[in-house]
C-alpha cells in the first residue's frame, strides 16, 4: 500500500466519522463543527485529486461562509429548540435502511463499471485554464453569467425572505 | 462576427429590452412608457431594414446569407448552438414584422385613450369607457415583449431558437388575451376575455408540445437543429428519409414533419385547433392586429416555410405523406372558416374567421409545394389583415364613443348597429375599403389578388383540381362577406344612434391606417408572374421569386403564366363582391331587419352563425371529462387521502350487499358484509394519513421510488 | 496511486450519509447540513472523474465550480427560508411545518 493510499483512507476516515457525526449528533452547534471538520477533510481529497482551485473555493465559501451561516442559524433559532427535543423523526430507522441500500446499489453501480481511464497526465496549471474557459465566449461564459444571475438572485430572495414583516401590512 | 451580423444579433434585442425597462422603471409614466416602447421597435425596424436593403442589394444573396452563431450549451462533445441567420425568406418577414409591429404600438397610443384622464369609472382590468386605459404601461410593455419574440423568431437560425421565441409568443397572447381579466359579461355563455386566454393558452399548448416532441426526434436523428445545416445536407435529408420511424410505412422525416406541422396547426388556428382564435377577439383590438397579422399566425406558417424542405422530402418521388396532409387540412378550414364567417355578425369575428380562412390558403399554397407563393400571401396578408383589424378597431373606438355620448347599450361590436359610418369616419372607411378589396382579391390593383392568384395559378399548374375548385370556392365567399362587412358597416343609414354619433379616431390610430393601405396595395406587385403581359415586365419580371428562390434547397419548378387562373380569380372576386353587393349593399338594411342570407338560409344559417358547434362539441368532449376528472378525480380522492373517496362508495356498496344479505339470510352471512364495510371504512380513514403534509416522508417515498426504478433500469439492462 | 473506485465510493458514502441525514433529522437546520453533506459527496464524485477520465479538460472542474455556486443559493435561501418559518411559527422542526395534508 502507498503512501498516497494511507493518506487517502486516513481522510476518508475522517470524512466518514465526522460525516455520521454531523447526521446523528444532539447538539445542533456540535453538528455544524463536525460539518466543518468533514468539509476541510474533502478539501483534502481535492488536493489528492490535485484539485487546488477546488480546495481553495471548499475553505473558503463552504467553511469560510456556508458553515458560518448555519452556525449563525442555529444560534438564532435556538432558543425554542435548546437540546431538548428528539433530535431523530420516528421514521428513522427506515431513513437508515434505504440510505444503506442508496449506498449499497451507487457503490455497486460504480464499482462494477469498467470505466476507460484517461492516460495520467501533469494537471498542475488548472487554474489559468479555468479563468480562460470561464471568459472565452466560446466556452463557459454564459453558464458563467447565469451563475451570477443565480446567486444575485438568492441574495435579494434571501434578503426578502429573512427581512421582518413590515408593520404597515 | 462581421457588422452585418451583430446588426442581426441586435434586431430583436430592443423590444425585449423595453419591455422590462417599462415593467420595471417607467411604469409611473404613461408617455415615457409608450415612447419607449415606440423607440425600442423603431430601433428594431431601422436595424431590420438597413438588414433588408443591404440584402436586396447583394446580387446572389440566397447563396450568401448572412449566419452567426455561438456555442450557448456545452454538452460534454458537444454543444447546443444558438445563432441568426438572414437568408431572403428572413429578409421578406424582415420587411413587414417590425413595420406592423411599430405601426400597431404607435395605434395603441391612441387606442387607450392617451391624453384623457383616468376615468374614475374605470377599474383595473375592464376596458376603458372614456379614459385613459387603466393598465397603460403593462399594454406597452407586453406588446413590446410580443414584437421582440417575434423578432427572435425570424431571425433565429435553429428550431430551438425558434421554440424560445414561439413560445414567449404563446405567453404573451395569454397575457394579451385576458388583458381585460375582470371583463364580465351578463350572458353566462358569452366568452369572458379570460376564458378567451386560458382557451388560447391551452390549445397552443397542445400543439407546442406535439411540436416539442418533434424537435427533439429531428435533435436525436441529426444531432442539429440549424436549419441550414440538416436542410442543405443531401446526405442527411437521404438518412432521414430512409430511416423507418416509430410508427411503420412512415420515413422519420415525416414523422419529424407532422409533429412540427402539429404545432403551426396550433399557432395558425388550422382545423381542428381553430377555435380559440376567435374568442382572442376578446383581447383589445391591437392585440388582434398583432396576433393576427404580424405575429403569432405568421409565426406558424413562417415555421412550416421554414422546414419546408423536410416535409417536403421525397416528394420527388412517391410523394410526401405531409404534403397531402397540409393541402387537406389548409384547403378544408380554407372553405370551413370562411363560410363561418358569412354567418358572424361581430365586426372582428368576421376578420378572425376570414384570418384562418386566409392561412389555410397559405398552408394549401405549402401542401402543393408553392412555399414562394405562401411567403407571398403571407406578407400581403400581414399588410391586408393588420390594416383591417385596425380598422375594425377604430370602428369600435368610434361606435363607443357615440354609445357614451347617447347612453345607448348597445354592443359597439355589432355590425347589425352600425352604418352609415362612411361619412362620420372618412379616414377608417377609405382604409378599410382598401384592406377590404385587397382581402377580396380585387383584380390588377390590390396586392390580396396577386397573392392569392398565385397560389390558385399554382394549384392548376400542379393538376391540384380539387383543391384549385375547394379554394375558388373559399375566395368567392370571402369576397362576399369582404363586401357584406362593408355594406353593414359603413353604406346606409345609421341603424343606431350611436352610430350616428361616431367620429373619425385620434391620428396616432388613423396614420397607421395609411400607411398599411399604402402596403395593402402595393405589396402586390412585387410578384407579378415575369410573363404576364405588361405588368410582368414592367415591374421587374418577379423580383420576389426571384430573390427568394434558393432560400430552400427544396427546387420549385416554375409554370409558365396562364389566363387561365387569372381569369378564374378576376370571376371570383368580382363576382364575390357583386354578390355582396346584391343582397346588402344596393338595399342597406334597416334598422333591426333580418339578415338577407340569414332568411334565406334558415337553419343552416344558425349552424354557421354557431361555427357548427365545434365549440360545444369540444366543450363536450375534451373541457367536461377534463373538468369532471380534475373535480371529482383528483380533488376528491387523490387530494383526501388517494382511496378515502373510492373506498367509502366501496364501503357504501358492501353495506348496502349487506343489508340485501340481511333480508336474504338474517344469520350467517350477515356479519362478513358489516365488518368487510367497516374494515373498508377503516382503511379509508387510515390510508388517508399518506398524506401527512411532512416534507421528509414525501422524500422517503422518493428515495424509494427512485431506487425502485434504478433497480428496474438495472434488471431491464441485464 | 488511488484507485479511482475507491473515490467513488467514498462519494456514494458521503451521499447516503447525507440522505440519512435529509430523512431522518428532526431539525430543518439539520436538513440543511446534511444536504450540504450530499452536495460534497456530488462534487466529489464529479472532480474525480475529472482527475481520472478527462484531466485534459476543463470542463469537470467548471461543473464542480457551479455546482459550487448552486449550493451557496441553496443555503442561503434554504437558511432565510427557516429564519423565516421560525419567526412565524416559532419553531426550526421540519414536523411541526405540515400544513399542508388531508
Amino acid at each position: 500500500m502507498s503512501a498516497q493510499q494511507i493518506v487517502f483512507l486516513v481522510t476518508a476516515g475522517v470524512i466518514v466519522i465526522s460525516a455520521a457525526l454531523v447526521v446523528t449528533v444532539r447538539n445542533l452547534i456540535h453538528a455544524s463543527l463536525w460539518l466543518v471538520i468533514t468539509l476541510f477533510a474533502v478539501a483534502a481529497i481535492y488536493v489528492q485529486l490535485e484539485a487546488d482551485f477546488l480546495a481553495v473555493v471548499q475553505v473558503i465559501l463552504y467553511i469560510g461562509a456556508i458553515s458560518i451561516l448555519i452556525i449563525f442559524s442555529v444560534m438564532l433559532t435556538r432558543r425554542v429548540m435548546a437540546d431538548t427535543g428528539p433530535q431523530r423523526i420516528p421514521q428513522w430507522p427506515l431513513a437508515a435502511v434505504l440510505a444503506l441500500l442508496v449506498f449499497g446499489g451507487l457503490a455497486y453501480l460504480l464499482v462494477q463499471v469498467p470505466w476507460p481511464l484517461a492516460p495520467n497526465v501533469d494537471v498542475s496549471d488548472t487554474v489559468l485554464a479555468l479563468g480562460e474557459a470561464f471568459v472565452d465566449p466560446n466556452r463557459y461564459v454564459i453558464p458563467f453569467e447565469v451563475a451570477t444571475v443565480l446567486l444575485l438572485v438568492a441574495l435579494v430572495g434571501s434578503i426578502s425572505l429573512a427581512l421582518p414583516e413590515r408593520e404597515s401590512d | 462576427m462581421n457588422a452585418s451580423a451583430l446588426t442581426v444579433w441586435l434586431i430583436p434585442v430592443p423590444p425585449l429590452l423595453s419591455a422590462a425597462v417599462i415593467l420595471l422603471f417607467t411604469f409611473r409614466s404613461r408617455w415615457l412608457s409608450h415612447t419607449v416602447a415606440l423607440t425600442a421597435i423603431g430601433i428594431s425596424l431601422v436595424l431590420g431594414w438597413s438588414v433588408v436593403f443591404g440584402a436586396l442589394g447583394t446580387p446572389h444573396f440566397a447563396d450568401h446569407p448572412l449566419a452567426s452563431s455561438i456555442d450557448w450549451l456545452p454538452t460534454g462533445n458537444t454543444a447546443l448552438r444558438m445563432g441568426v441567420a438572414v437568408d431572403p425568406l428572413t429578409v421578406v418577414m424582415l420587411f413587414f414584422v417590425p413595420l406592423a409591429c411599430a405601426l400597431i404600438i404607435l395605434y395603441s397610443v391612441g387606442y387607450s385613450n392617451f391624453g384623457k384622464a383616468l376615468d374614475a369609472h374605470d377599474a383595473v382590468g375592464s376596458p376603458p369607457h372614456n379614459g385613459v386605459e387603466p393598465m397603460y404601461t403593462r399594454f406597452f410593455a407586453f406588446l413590446s415583449l410580443f414584437s421582440g419574440a417575434m423578432l427572435l423568431l425570424v431571425v433565429a437560425d435553429n428550431l430551438l431558437l425558434l421554440f424560445f421565441g414561439w413560445e414567449i409568443m404563446g405567453l404573451c397572447s395569454y397575457l394579451l388575451i385576458g388583458f381585460w381579466h375582470g371583463r364580465n359579461y351578463a350572458d353566462p355563455h358569452q366568452t369572458t376575455p379570460r376564458q378567451a386566454a386560458v382557451k388560447a393558452f391551452l390549445t397552443t399548448r397542445l400543439a407546442d408540445v406535439v411540436m416539442l416532441l418533434g424537435i427533439a426526434y429531428l435533435y436525436s436523428e441529426t444531432g442539429t437543429l440549424n436549419f441550414r445545416e440538416i436542410f442543405f445536407n443531401p446526405e442527411l435529408m437521404e438518412k432521414l428519409l430512409a430511416t423507418p420511424s416509430y410508427i411503420s410505412g412512415l420515413a422519420a422525416a415525416h414523422l419529424i414533419g407532422l409533429l412540427l406541422f402539429s404545432g403551426t396547426v396550433g399557432k395558425s388556428a388550422q382545423f381542428p385547433l381553430h377555435t380559440w382564435l376567435p374568442d382572442a377577439m376578446e383581447g383589445p383590438t391591437p392585440v388582434s392586429a398583432m396576433i393576427h397579422a404580424a405575429a403569432m399566425v405568421s409565426a406558424g406558417v413562417y415555421m412550416v416555410i421554414r422546414v419546408f424542405p423536410l416535409l417536403a422530402a421525397g416528394a420527388a418521388h412517391g410523394g410526401s405523406p405531409v404534403l397531402a396532409v397540409m393541402t387537406v387540412v389548409g384547403s378544408f378550414t380554407a372553405l370551413f372558416a370562411a363560410t363561418i364567417a358569412v354567418a358572424q355578425n361581430d365586426v372582428k369575428k368576421v376578420l378572425a374567421y376570414s384570418t384562418i380562412s386566409q392561412l389555410g390558403f397559405m398552408i394549401t399554397a405549402l401542401g402543393i409545394g408553392a412555399y414562394i407563393a405562401a411567403a407571398f400571401h403571407l406578407m400581403t396578408h400581414a399588410f391586408f389583415k393588420a390594416l383591417l383589424f385596425l380598422g375594425s378597431g377604430s370602428i369600435i373606438h368610434g361606435m363607443e364613443h357615440g354609445a357614451h355620448h347617447t347612453h345607448e347599450h348597445i354592443d359597439p361590436q355589432d355590425m347589425r348597429n352600425m352604418g352609415g359610418l362612411a361619412a362620420r369616419m372618412p379616414v377608417t372607411y377609405m382604409t378599410f375599403l382598401i384592406g377590404g378589396l385587397s382581402l377580396a382579391g380585387f383584380p390588377f390593383v390590390t396586392a390580396g389578388f396577386w397573392s392569392k392568384d398565385e397560389i390558385l395559378a399554382d394549384a392548376l399548374a400542379h393538376g391540384h383540381t380539387t383543391v384549385l375548385v375547394v379554394l375558388l370556392l373559399a375566395a368567392f365567399l370571402t369576397a362576399f362577406y369582404t363586401m357584406r362587412q362593408i355594406s353593414l358597416t359603413f353604406w346606409g343609414a345609421p341603424r343606431t344612434e350611436s352610430a350616428a354619433h361616431a367620429h373619425e379616431s385620434a391620428w396616432t390610430m388613423t396614420l397607421p391606417l395609411v400607411v398599411l393601405a399604402f402596403f395593402a396595395v402595393t405589396a402586390g406587385y412585387v410578384g407579378v408572374h415575369h410573363e404576364f403581359p405588361v405588368l410582368g415586365h414592367l415591374l421587374g419580371e418577379n423580383p420576389f421569386e426571384h430573390f427568394l428562390m434558393g432560400s430552400l434547397p427544396a427546387e420549385l419548378d416554375g409554370f409558365s403564366f396562364s389566363w387561365t387562373p387569372v381569369m378564374l380569380s378576376v370571376f371570383v372576386g368580382l363576382g364575390g363582391l357583386l354578390a355582396g353587393w346584391l343582397v346588402y349593399g344596393r338595399r342597406p338594411l334597416g334598422a333591426g331587419a333580418a339578415d338577407p342570407v340569414q332568411v334565406a338560409l334558415g337553419p343552416v344559417h344558425t349552424l354557421l352563425g354557431n361555427k357548427y358547434y365545434l365549440d360545444e362539441f369540444y366543450q363536450a368532449a375534451f373541457v367536461g371529462p377534463a373538468k369532471w376528472i380534475s373535480a371529482v378525480f383528483v380533488s376528491r380522492i387523490v387530494d383526501r387521502g388517494i382511496i378515502d373517496g373510492l373506498l367509502h362508495s366501496l364501503a357504501r356498496l358492501a353495506l348496502g350487499i349487506g343489508s340485501g344479505t340481511v333480508l336474504f339470510e338474517k344469520w350467517g352471512v350477515n356479519y362478513v358484509p358489516d365488518q368487510l364495510a367497516d374494515g373498508v371504512q377503516a382503511t379509508g380513514d387510515r390510508s388517508r394519513f399518506v398524506q401527512t403534509g411532512q416534507v421528509q416522508t414525501y422524500l422517503l417515498g422518493v428515495v424509494v421510488a427512485v431506487l425502485a426504478m434504478t433497480a428496474a433500469l438495472l434488471i431491464a439492462a441485464r | 496511486m488511488v484507485p479511482l473506485s475507491w473515490y467513488l465510493v467514498l462519494a456514494a458514502l458521503l451521499f447516503s450519509i447525507g440522505i440519512y441525514g435529509v430523512l431522518a433529522r428532526a431539525n430543518a437546520i439539520g436538513i440543511l447540513m446534511a444536504l450540504e453533506l450530499m452536495l460534497n459527496g456530488v462534487i466529489l464524485n464529479i472532480v474525480a472523474f475529472w482527475r481520472y477520465r478527462g484531466p485534459t479538460q476543463v470542463s469537470g472542474q467548471m461543473f464542480a465550480i457551479i455546482v459550487f455556486a448552486v449550493a451557496a443559493a441553496e443555503a442561503a435561501v434554504g437558511l432565510a427560508l427557516i429564519i423565516s418559518i421560525y419567526r412565524r411559527r416559532g419553531t426550526v422542526v421540519a414536523e411541526d411545518v405540515s400544513l399542508l395534508k388531508w
